[in-house]
């Protein structure tokens, strides 16, 4: 193996998938490994030396594009990550000749290579958006390509971010979510919704029956994006619906219009229902503070929550009636809810009272005895 | 009262009564200045019939399954009239009946009642306890919630430890390997056909042994009384000292009802075995201090395993309490002595271990 400053040991290359599958350094770099001399590197025995970072893709290709040659390590994996960067921006570009795009070992590593699986991986969901930021956060050397280099810095603000590393939730979006991997693309302004309807199905079939998306569409507006932002996307609260700093609507809509009134009408619903589920939750915790069991009331609590986030998805029809069902049903199972708290109250303190008389009763017989006793040791002929 | 007469007569007539009950008739109770200790036994007894009774109320509801448990617990507490109150009860008498248990055992200890000829009272007693503490163990386990079943894991998971027969026993108690729908039923059993069995035959002894013997003198009332005969005056065990234990009856009754009303016992929520151990896992309060001192044990002492060591040297101060009566030997007063600082160190120890059990994180 070669020593610094090639920098490739035996330990480092060790750690690569290729090695541990029974590749060899000619298996990429050509030669002949059965020779110990330097016809071993000769062109005739195949040597390539050093790959040229143009041609990378092509040669992790001849096998990785190879599906039965890729069957024996790994059926699983797929065998058309070479075509697929060809259709992306990098692929594209390095095709025009530019080699300052992202090739396979940019992404990959190169000598210890490790399967994405691999929590080193530089490819491990955790991972990905710092070994994208390696380039696309580098406003120096994204100069000449003149888009920003925020995107790192917005999604990790975003709650996409927050899901992915404060949650451990893998499945969490990261950049090649949505832009792909290997076909790595920004989703043009008319597959923003498509992107987004792979998470959020119920979101985009609310969307799609609402006035927006014709009106988005001819506009040019990139749909979901136009309320939630891109990168940088946070948690979305009701006060989006509403006029203050976070609200949207009135970004394109007039105060007063057909539109406005919709808005007012739904966020007055959804905050109602707030209000009476977090009532009927405070009213539910002081009577389980005082002992009472109420948890077949906690447990619909949650149904009145689900109807809540149901609102909240039908928010992205736009159409107040669709909107009223599901705060009307949650506004239901949270008034019977309130009621359970109330009633639980109730029987807590009937039974307190029932414990007063019941004291008085037994301090009544206690003196009584007290009282028995005393008469009976008194009198000498009982006592 | 003519019927009460009646009734008496047609009694008295076929059992002869007034014989059966002279033993009761001329037994006297001693008044000294610790005369109120004596009262502890029979609010201990008191309380286990209040179990008796309240667990028998449970079971018309309670279905012994990990799939109904809880639930039937829940239908107890939420739908069935007074099943709350009943629950509640049953809840705070069992750990009453415990505590209570525990202050008898340690005041014969400190007024030195085991002594010759009511050594075999103390080691019936003693077996009481133990009785005592195995229903607390097994029913705690009955509602089938989380802190119960994961606290039930760990106590029968420090069972296996002990050497040759441990595995053996926790298998036994479990009813396989883990702790499943199978040591429900076990325990359920246990707790209401095996122990109540044990328990009330053992009562029976303890009460005739108690009978028998009579109540013990303190060893410095007993000097004073001999020098002095007025300084120990007696009273008749019916009905005088019988209408003052009813008072301390009645006066457990109210606490139980209190506790009941202003806390009433909590369900918890409903064990999940595939589910995480919730954080602070730890056994019921007269299970903490043994707990805290094994968590306190070193992993090894010296090349043994530090639990092991733990759970011989609990199960040979056990073996050593009930003996204790037998272990004072002929030099009574040294021997006394003795037993009084052991009595001491072994209630400040538990004391001190349950507080450090609560307060360690």
């Amino acid at each position: 193996m070669l020593d610094p400053p090639l920098q490739v040991t035996e330990a480092k290359f060790a750690q690569d998938i290729h090695a541990q599958k029974g590749l060899t350094c000619a298996s990429c770099h050509g030669g002949d490994p059965t020779k110990a001399d330097m016809d071993a590197m000769s062109k005739a025995a195949g040597f390539r030396g050093k790959v040229e970072r143009s041609k990378i893709p092509e040669l992790c290709g001849r096998c990785h594009s190879d599906a039965t040659l890729m069957k024996q390590y790994n059926p699983g994996l797929r065998t058309d990550q070479f075509s697929q960067y060809q259709t992306s921006v990098h692929g594209k570009l390095l095709a025009k000749g530019d080699t300052k795009v992202a090739v396979c070992i940019d992404c990959h590593g190169v000598h210890d290579l490790r399967p994405a699986s691999d929590l080193h991986s530089k490819v491990y969901p955790l991972n990905i958006a710092q070994t994208c930021s390696g380039c696309h956060a580098d406003a120096a050397y994204m100069k000449s390509y003149g888009i920003p280099t925020d995107q790192f810095a917005k999604y990790g603000t975003s709650v996409h971010h927050e899901a992915m590393v404060a949650r451990g939730d893998l499945s969490a979006p990261t950049c090649t979510t949505c832009h792909g991997n290997h076909g790595a693309a920004p989703p043009g302004v008319d597959s923003v919704r498509n992107v987004c309807a792979n998470c959020h199905v119920f979101q985009a079939q609310m969307y799609d029956k609402s006035p927006h998306k014709a009106v988005f569409q001819s506009a040019g507006l990139p749909g979901c994006v136009v309320c939630h932002s891109n990168h940088g996307i946070t948690r979305p609260t009701d006060a989006k619906l509403g006029t203050g700093p976070e609200g949207v609507c009135m970004q394109c809509h007039a105060p007063g219009d057909h539109c406005d009134v919709a808005r007012a009408t739904m966020l007055a619903g959804l905050t109602q229902l707030d209000d009476s589920i977090k009532g009927a939750d405070r009213l539910l915790g002081v009577a389980e503070s005082s002992g009472m069991e109420v948890s077949e009331a906690r447990l619909q609590q949650d149904q009145a929550r689900d109807s809540l986030t149901k609102a909240r998805v039908t928010i992205h029809s736009f159409q107040p009636p669709l909107v009223n069902q599901d705060i009307q049903a949650g506004l239901k199972i949270a008034a019977k809810d309130l009621q359970a708290g109330k009633d639980a109250l109730a029987e807590r303190d009937y039974r307190r009272k029932g414990l007063g008389i019941a004291v008085i009763f037994i301090l009544i017989t206690l003196v009584g005895l007290f009282l028995y006793i005393r008469q009976m040791e008194r009198s000498p002929a009982r006592g | 009262m003519q019927l009460i007469t009646h009734v008496r007569s047609w009694v008295d007539a076929r059992f002869d009564w007034a014989k059966l009950s002279e033993p009761l008739r001329h037994k006297t109770v001693p008044i000294h200045k610790l005369s109120y200790w004596y009262f502890l036994g029979g609010i201990t007894l008191f309380l286990f019939g209040i179990q008796v009774c309240t667990g028998l109320l449970l079971l018309l509801y309670y279905r012994p399954s990990a799939n109904e448990a809880f639930e039937s617990v829940q239908y107890i507490m939420t739908r069935v009239q007074f099943g709350w109150l009943i629950r509640s009860i049953h809840s705070w008498a069992a750990n009453l009946m415990i505590f209570t248990a525990f202050l008898h055992m340690f005041s014969v200890l400190f007024l030195r009642a085991y002594r010759k000829p009511r050594e075999l009272t103390w080691v019936s007693g003693m077996i009481l306890l133990f009785l005592v503490l195995g229903f607390g163990f097994s029913g705690y386990l009955l509602p089938w919630n989380t802190l119960a079943f994961f606290a039930t894991k760990v106590g029968t998971e420090i069972t296996g430890q002990v050497p040759v027969v441990g595995h053996t026993m926790m298998v036994l108690m479990r009813g396989g390997e883990e702790v499943t729908g199978a040591t429900l039923t076990r325990f359920f059993g246990v707790h209401v056909a095996v122990l109540p069995g044990l328990t009330a035959f053992l009562i029976l002894i303890h009460l005739a042994l108690v009978q028998k013997f009579g109540m013990s003198l303190p060893p410095g009332v007993e000097a004073a009384a001999k020098v002095n005969p007025a300084v120990v005056r007696e009273m008749k065990f019916l009905p005088n000292f019988l209408l003052r234990e009813v008072m301390a009856w009645y006066i457990a009754l109210g606490v139980l009802g209190a506790l009941a009303a202003w806390l009433p016992w909590e369900l918890g929520t409903k064990a999940d075995p595939f589910g995480a151990a919730p954080a602070g896992i730890r056994p019921e309060w007269y299970f903490m201090f043994m707990f805290q001192s094994l968590k306190l044990i070193p992993s090894k002492i010296w090349r043994i395993d530090g639990e092991l060591v733990g759970i011989l040297t609990f199960g040979l101060a056990g073996a050593v309490w009930v003996l204790l009566p037998f272990l004072e030997g002929s030099g009574e007063k040294r021997g006394g002595t003795l037993i009084r600082g052991v009595g001491v160190f072994a209630l400040c120890y538990i004391v001190a271990m349950t507080i450090y059990g609560y307060m360690a994180k």
